[in-house]
């Protein structure tokens, strides 16, 4: 269905995951970029060398999950917004996401919003920790919200309440 | 009459980057763009862009025109730019005639770079012509742009790349998307349709227009699923209450002033409709005129950027002015539009290219 | 209506610019096209087919598709979409072809 509505299956997003393990060891990125483009900021603006290097600029995103600190430099640096750092080191029942978000308003800090899956269908309510919004960013805002452990491989986006 | 070394008709990224590389060679630069803005569909771009650094990727696009307009101001004592300036024709004897700004002038450059791009194509529905049926980057353009508001609520038709993006961007500037259709399949880039996807705007596949309604402008769209010939298949309609229709149907070079100027045309497809045949050097059959960006078939920025760059570096050289890096310049460029174009996204580009050019790409 | 809040853009409009559209007084701002302004206000309907007079409105905002043709200061056939706007013009819905000066 992938090509004919945009949202990957569920083997598609679980392929792209880190093991339990490493999500609870802190945060690391996930890199949901299925398809070869001629396109590779994330690889180039990794600092730590865990997104390898392309030999050709069509080449898919290939990550070491291991060498990820989850820094996010690449969540911001991702032209197609394709990234997100997760990390299952706060709590045995929570994760927390840092999803990139380019619309205004701006959740506040503490702020309750809509969960939504990959259909854009709302699955639970997260609570905003952190609005990261530095210069380098240039206007993609990093947004910080603990979700529900259950929802791990469905949780992919928020909705902000107004 | 008035000369100059080369002429450059259209400021978008293929002729700012044309400039840069034909005043950096030593020759001297006349650009005309018949918007009241330079570079072209650049400054509407608020997404990054995709290619790799030599191209700005991930930075917004509208900030690249800044950039190449920024290097361009380098060799400002050998660039004259004009804008509200649209080139009228260009004649046997090389003459070229401008409307600038309502002033009538005519121009003898040695060399000419047309760079003038693509313009939107319309599909056949009942109620097409209504105002609020617009072009997606046209939409694009009065939001980004100008700041305005197109419409509340919109149907985008078309989920290649432009009809991708718009819809997002439409959704940043507050206008509600009702949905995006296509006939086959996404043919944009995937992590384009999954952000739009994941705002919950369904992307409807197998879909066409079936009617528009309204007495003065766009009331209502009507779409309607098709089968395998394209045809209607009763039963299936689905009514979306839209004030505006926008179609990313497809873009066809605009090389109107090539033809008056005796280069050879061949209609391909894959390309987007009538291109020039041109050489390596991106130079026509007619000696003095080059050409760059999407006149020569349909491809992203960042592809037209090194188009761009090639044309100059090859126009200037004609004329005797020589790049101190011409060769290593050259071959990098090239390299970078193999990559560009090498994906198996870019099937069908290299197929049109194919054709073109025969063996020599 | 024009945007006033965008997360990646802001918007400097500059002076007003006041105009005339049928007979009625608009404002606009520099920077501004004819098309642009009108659209702003909410005027879609730029103009009329030649023959069955169906409403015409704007298609490709690169001043090349002539969907967008309205009679200017007088001028007839001036493409509004890439047309600055200016103090006091005069903008007018065309009926027919226009007049060739």
């Amino acid at each position: 269905m992938f090509d004919y509505n945009g949202v990957p299956s569920k083997e598609m997003v679980s392929s792209v995951f880190p093991s339990e393990e490493r999500i609870n060891k802190g945060p690391v990125a996930v890199i949901e970029c299925y398809k070869e483009i001629p396109c590779n900021p994330c690889a180039t603006s990794c600092k730590v060398g865990a997104i390898k290097p392309f030999d050709d600029i069509n080449d898919l995103p290939d990550i070491n999950h291991e060498a990820c600190t989850g820094c996010s430099v690449c969540v911001s640096a991702c032209p197609g917004l394709a990234i997100m750092v997760i990390d299952g080191s706060k709590s045995d029942e929570s994760i927390v996401f840092r999803i990139p978000y380019e619309f205004s308003p701006l959740p506040q800090e503490n702020e309750i919003v809509d969960g939504l899956d990959r259909f854009g269908k709302k699955i639970c309510e997260v609570i905003v920790l952190r609005v990261q919004n530095l210069p380098y960013q240039d206007k993609t805002p990093i947004i910080h919200v603990e979700v529900a452990r259950e929802f791990l491989y469905d949780f992919r986006n928020i909705k902000v309440v107004k | 009459m008035k000369t100059t070394d080369i002429v450059i008709v259209g400021g978008g990224p293929a002729g700012l980057t044309a400039a840069i590389s034909a005043a950096s060679s030593g020759a001297e630069v006349t650009i005309f763009e018949r918007s009241p803005q330079i570079g072209g569909q650049l400054i509407k771009q608020t997404h990054m862009f995709f290619g790799s650094e030599k191209q700005y990727a991930s930075h917004r696009g509208f900030r690249i025109a800044d950039y190449l307009l920024d290097e361009l101001n380098k060799y400002k004592d050998k660039v004259k730019i004009y804008k509200n300036a649209t080139v009228l024709g260009i004649y046997e004897d090389g003459v070229i005639t401008v409307d600038l700004d309502g002033e009538y002038i005519k121009m003898l450059p040695k060399r000419i770079i047309v760079a003038t791009g693509a313009n939107e194509k319309i599909i056949p529905f009942p109620g097409n012509d209504l105002p609020g049926v617009y072009g997606a980057g046209a939409v694009q353009t009065l939001m980004n742009v100008y700041g305005v508001k197109p419409a509340d609520k919109v149907l985008m038709v078309g989920a290649g790349n432009i009809g991708l993006i718009v819809s997002y961007q439409l959704m940043q500037a507050g206008v509600e998307v009702a949905a995006i259709i296509t006939d086959l399949f996404i043919t944009g880039y995937h992590v384009h349709a999954s952000k739009i996807a994941r705002m919950g705007v369904p992307i409807l596949s197998g879909y066409t227009v079936k009617e528009i309604v309204g007495e003065e402008q766009v009331e209502k769209a009507i779409i309607a699923k098709i089968d395998k010939q394209w045809n209607i298949i009763e039963g299936t309609d689905i009514e979306y209450d839209v004030d505006a229709v926008c179609l990313s149907v497809g873009l066809s070079p605009l090389v109107e002033l090539l033809g008056q100027a005796n280069c050879e045309l061949r209609f391909i497809s894959e390309l987007g409709g009538y291109v020039p045949i041109r050489n390596l050097d991106y130079r026509t059959t007619n000696e003095n005129i080059f050409v760059a960006g999407d006149i020569t078939g349909i491809e992203e920025a960042s592809s037209a950027m090194v188009e761009g760059y090639i044309a100059g570096l090859t126009a200037a050289k004609d004329i005797a002015c020589i790049h101190d890096d011409y060769e290593n310049k050259i071959s990098d460029y090239r390299n970078q539009l193999d990559g560009l174009r090498s994906g198996p996204h870019s099937g069908r580009l290299r197929q049109g290219i194919e054709k073109l050019m025969g063996g020599n790409k | 209506m024009r945007i006033e809040n965008h997360p990646i853009l802001e918007f400097k409009r500059g002076n007003e610019i006041k105009f005339y559209f049928d007979g009625e007084e608009i404002i606009g701002y520099e920077g501004d096209t004819v098309a642009s302004a009108l659209h702003a206000a909410g005027v879609r309907v730029l103009g009329e087919s030649v023959f069955k007079h169906r409403p015409r409105g704007f298609y490709c905002a690169i001043g090349n598709c002539s969907s967008c043709l309205m009679t200017v200061n007088g001028e007839s056939n001036v493409r509004t979409c890439i047309t600055p706007l200016k103090e006091k013009m005069t903008v007018e819905i065309q009926k027919g072809k226009g007049e060739i000066l």
